[in-house]
């Protein structure tokens, strides 16, 4: 609850047309894309700049009062579900591109800004910026900056943590900080840059972000490879890489996925092939050519039926947007898409995708997997109803097994997706107590109210949570 | 208990006996409609003024969780219906679906006054259903276009009492066709060229009437291309006005007239020329869903629809000798052409293929022009700032001719026009017009 004085003085540092707590409003904030989780807040604030935003902090740290912070809700674990009600911050209002410094290669952006939208601008110039979530249409680069989003291209180029080089933020006091900069290099003092990366909205709050910028790669390349196993697949990936080949994008799809995708996109996927890797290079042209000839040849001894080459662009992009649709797509199937995060080393993850399998069985739910194999990263997805409590608790200790299984292999328990409330009681278990007493301290000291984002990341909290849905 | 209370019960309680959990559930919530949704963009990102907010707030309702309040049915009624959420869903929503029976439950339990029944009463009962009505109110129009009072009436100011864009509406109306034009239609037509097929032709109550021009440019290419053609006569109104306005027991009525008309004629499709209708009849196996007798018959008829542009590509049309003096033409989408039926290239293949014209891509033409049914008679707000992001998108690529496919689009377009004042510049055409013209 938000009493009215503390309502009063927020509305007056936005406006009351920034202050919003309409049933409706609080219905439509209440959820993000993660299966089960809806909470309402109490209001929906939209700042309009850094000064408001660090004025409305000082507010709700005054009243303690619960801030979540929202891009455009598409995360997976429940980091935007607002289970301690609170204000929902938006950044509607705060969406520019500031600048693209071409003499020092960044890029300068506000939170709010929609992913495609800025790669579409800094393409335009001819330069490149890899990071490109499956969400990239939809999602704004504060929410990227949040999940330390990975995508596609991840395996070459890395994650978004990768290219931010300085970030504006507003801590829950109020103040307002600078880090890093248009700097090659910077070593003073901690790199709090890397910090925030991936804090999910736990920290403070980002109203500024300058991120590095390359040029655009030359050539690029894509083929399909057509498997009637899955561990030839998984292994083809450890092959390829094992011989000192860093392809652009190396993802993969099982049968299920295949399908789902294909009914929706429409794009000749191979519906009845067991698996299918999606592989791209980029790069100078020989480099291209030589390294493509050579995935082939690779792809072929794991038994691969075929590998098709993508004939244009046009089709080349076809198959990556069929790709990106795989979650959603999957959803068509049951009425209930709860997806895993889970990541292992490269090398392992045809072991991964074997425990998977067993898994499935020995729990007698449906699993359906795809994802960044390249990465290590894999999304199980198990489809459920649920309304149907016996089958929820079947697909919960599947879960549990996966990243039992993955934790063994040297994993982790969400390799892009955050932790969010979803995945906070499995964190102990990659981290141990002293690992998350470690992460708790240095929350502590950014907001010992603990009106940031709470109740993600750390398992539980004082209050009870109101889970509708 | 108050009436509005009770009011509020029953809706929600309808919402929770009416509404398809399921479908409801198959939004996953991933967001990836978001960005093609007009409202949303319009109004600064509102989740509430997108597909999975208002699903979301349906859903609400469904559990209890809000009340069906004044905002909820609002942000109902902001919605355009253009679909262009369904595409792009990769779960498959059917957001139509959930849409119009969301507005179904409201309509239903909206308690009107008595002249608003009546008015009801005579647009959906007597009027629409009835193409004899529909063209004793087409002679009133051409009486009052034809007989001078026209211009007295736009001269008086009168018009001025009437909101901005019911004035531009007023202007942009296309002149009307004599009365005894619109009775004297042959019901069977030979093909001018060999013989591909035989077609029925679903002529559509506003296109009959109003744009009875458009109609008659149809058949026409229709005959050159190669086509009989059967025009039943007691084909009905398409009942999309109804299923639109929650009077879908008389949409249903006009659904099972429609399918009798047509299911004996033996033909090898339906043809129209208006996406909006033609989103409807294909979907009248959805409509018809509860009634097993009815379910197959519905789905025979469906699958026969086809728009005018798609039939003509298939035979051929474009490879023909088409040709108009030099200007360039662009081509802004029907929305339930293109979201529902699925056809937008054809539309484009036909415009490029015409010499003279330079066909020109408008950015965004898959964004709903703001038309919408009669969406900007009683959304004029949102309507006029949808019209004017489009215009501002017509004038970078400043074509002579703007292409659409329905009567709505075409009216909204020629509005955009008006508004503008580009009047000098450019026309608005449907595609039928055009191609007659280049074929002539
Ligand atoms: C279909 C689908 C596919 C996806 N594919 C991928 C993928 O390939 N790779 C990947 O990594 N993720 C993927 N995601 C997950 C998700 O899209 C990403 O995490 C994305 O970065 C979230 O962006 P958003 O704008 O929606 O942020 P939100 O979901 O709104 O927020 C994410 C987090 O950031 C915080 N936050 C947002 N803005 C700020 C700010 N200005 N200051 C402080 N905190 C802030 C929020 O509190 C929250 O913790 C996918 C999701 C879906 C639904
Ligand atoms: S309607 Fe479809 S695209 Fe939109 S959020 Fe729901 S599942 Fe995703
Ligand atoms: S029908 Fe159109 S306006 Fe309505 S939610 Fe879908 S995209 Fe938005």
């Amino acid at each position: 609850m938000i009493s009215v004085d503390a309502r009063e003085k927020l509305k007056s540092i936005v406006g009351n047309e920034n202050y919003q707590d309409s049933n409706e409003m609080k219905l439509v904030y209440s959820y993000d894309a993660t299966p089960n989780f809806q909470s309402l807040p109490d209001a929906i604030v939209s700042p309009k700049n850094t000064k408001e935003v660090s004025e409305l902090l000082k507010t709700c740290n005054e009243y303690q009062i619960p801030i979540v912070p929202r891009g455009s809700g598409t995360n997976l674990a429940a980091g935007t579900c607002p289970t301690n009600g609170g204000i929902v911050l938006l950044f509607n209002h705060m969406k520019d591109i500031i600048e693209i410094d071409e003499d020092n290669l960044t890029v300068t952006v506000q939170p709010g800004v929609i992913t495609l939208d800025m790669v579409n601008a800094v393409e335009e110039k001819g330069f490149f910026y890899p990071p490109d979530p499956s969400s990239m249409k939809i999602s704004t680069m504060g929410g990227n900056l949040m999940e330390n989003s990975g995508g596609l291209r991840g395996l070459k180029y890395g994650v978004t943590r990768d290219y931010v080089l300085g970030l504006e933020v507003v801590l829950p006091n109020g103040d307002i900080v600078q880090t890093g900069g248009k700097l090659a290099k910077d070593v003073a003092g901690y790199d709090l840059t890397r910090l925030l990366i991936g804090s999910e909205g736990t920290l403070g709050i980002i109203t500024e972000a300058t991120l590095k910028l390359i040029p655009m790669p030359e050539a690029k390349k894509t083929v399909l490879a057509v498997y009637e196993d899955l561990e030839s697949a998984a292994r083809s990936v450890s092959k390829i890489i094992s011989d000192k080949i860093i392809p652009t994008t190396l993802e993969f799809m099982d049968q299920s996925t295949i399908k789902v995708v294909e009914d929706f996109a429409k794009v000749g996927l191979p519906v009845e092939a067991e698996a299918v890797l999606l592989i791209e290079q980029d790069g100078p042209i020989e480099v291209v050519e030589r390294d493509m000839a050579h995935i082939e040849k690779v792809c072929k001894e794991m038994n691969a039926i075929s590998v098709q080459v993508a004939q244009s662009e046009e089709e080349a992009d076809a198959l990556r947007t069929a790709r990106r649709s795989a979650l959603s797509a999957l959803a068509r199937l049951r009425p209930t898409t709860i997806l895993e995060d889970a990541t292992v080393p490269r090398s392992e993850i045809a072991k991964m995708v074997h425990a998977i399998k067993e898994i499935e069985e020995k729990h007698n739910v449906t699993i359906c997997t795809f994802g960044h194999a390249g990465d290590g990263n894999l999304h199980p997805t198990c489809l459920t109803d649920a309304r149907d409590h016996d089958e929820l608790k079947r697909v919960e200790q599947a879960f549990e097994d996966i990243f039992v299984e993955a934790i063994k292999l040297g994993g982790t328990i969400t390799g892009e997706h955050g932790v969010g409330e979803m995945k906070s009681p499995y964190l102990e278990l990659k981290l141990g107590e002293a690992g998350v007493n470690a992460m708790k301290s240095i929350k502590q000291a950014f907001d010992p109210n603990n009106i940031m984002n709470p109740g993600k990341i750390f398992a539980k909290d004082e209050r009870k949570r109101v889970v509708i849905g | 208990m108050t009436t509005k209370e009770q009011r509020k019960q029953n809706v929600q309680q309808s919402f929770e006996d009416r509404m398809e959990y399921d479908e409801l559930l198959n939004c996953m919530r991933c967001g990836f409609c978001l960005p093609s949704c007009p409202t949303y963009l319009e109004t600064n990102r509102n989740e509430a003024a997108s597909p999975r907010g208002r699903i979301a707030l349906i859903k609400g309702v469904v559990d209890g969780v809000i009340e069906p309040d004044q905002d909820f049915e609002d942000q109902l009624n902001m919605c355009l219906g253009c679909r262009a959420c369904e595409p792009v869903c990769p779960s498959g929503v059917n957001y139509g679906h959930i849409l119009e029976e969301a507005r179904d439950i409201l309509e239903s339990n909206k308690k009107r006054t008595a002249p608003e029944k009546a008015v009801r009463w005579f647009a959906f009962d007597k009027l629409f259903p009835h193409h004899q009505n529909m063209v004793r109110v087409n002679s009133l129009l051409w009486f009052y276009q034809s007989s001078g009072i026209q211009s007295v009436v736009r001269k008086s100011g009168v018009l001025k009492l009437f909101p901005d864009n019911m004035q531009t509406m007023e202007k942009v109306l296309p002149p009307i066709p004599k009365p005894s034009d619109l009775k004297s239609r042959p019901r069977h037509l030979h093909a001018e060229a060999e013989q591909k097929a035989r077609v029925a032709f679903f002529s559509g109550c506003l296109m009959d009437t109003m744009f009875m021009k458009t109609n008659d440019a149809t058949l026409s290419l229709l005959q050159k291309a190669g086509c009989e053609i059967v025009v039943p006569e007691d084909q009905a109104c398409c009942g999309a006005l109804h299923g639109h306005s929650g009077e879908k027991d008389s949409a249903k009525a006009l659904a099972k007239r429609n399918i009798e008309a047509f299911e004996s004629l033996q033909a090898d499709y339906i043809i129209l020329n208006a996406g909006g209708c033609g989103a409807f009849l294909v979907d009248y196996g959805h409509l018809l869903k509860d009634e097993p007798e009815w379910t197959e018959r519905a789905k025979a008829f469906s699958e026969k629809i086809k728009d005018i542009s798609e039939v003509l590509v298939e035979m051929d049309f474009h490879k023909k000798d088409l040709k108009l003096p030099k200007r360039i033409a662009t081509y802004q989408d029907s929305c339930h052409l293109r979201n529902v039926m699925r056809t937008h290239t054809a539309p484009r293949k036909l415009l490029s293929s015409i010499e003279g014209v330079e066909f020109v891509e408008l950015k965004e033409a898959d964004h709903c022009c703001g038309s919408a049914g009669i969406y900007n008679l009683v959304q004029e707000e949102m309507s006029m700032q949808i019209l004017d992001h489009k215009m501002e998108k017509v004038r970078d690529i400043s074509p002579q001719v703007i292409v659409t496919a329905n009567p709505g689009c075409l009216l909204q377009m020629k509005m955009g026009i008006e508004r503008e004042g580009l009047g000098d510049q450019m026309e608005a055409v449907h595609l039928v017009d055009l191609l007659l013209e280049a074929v002539q």
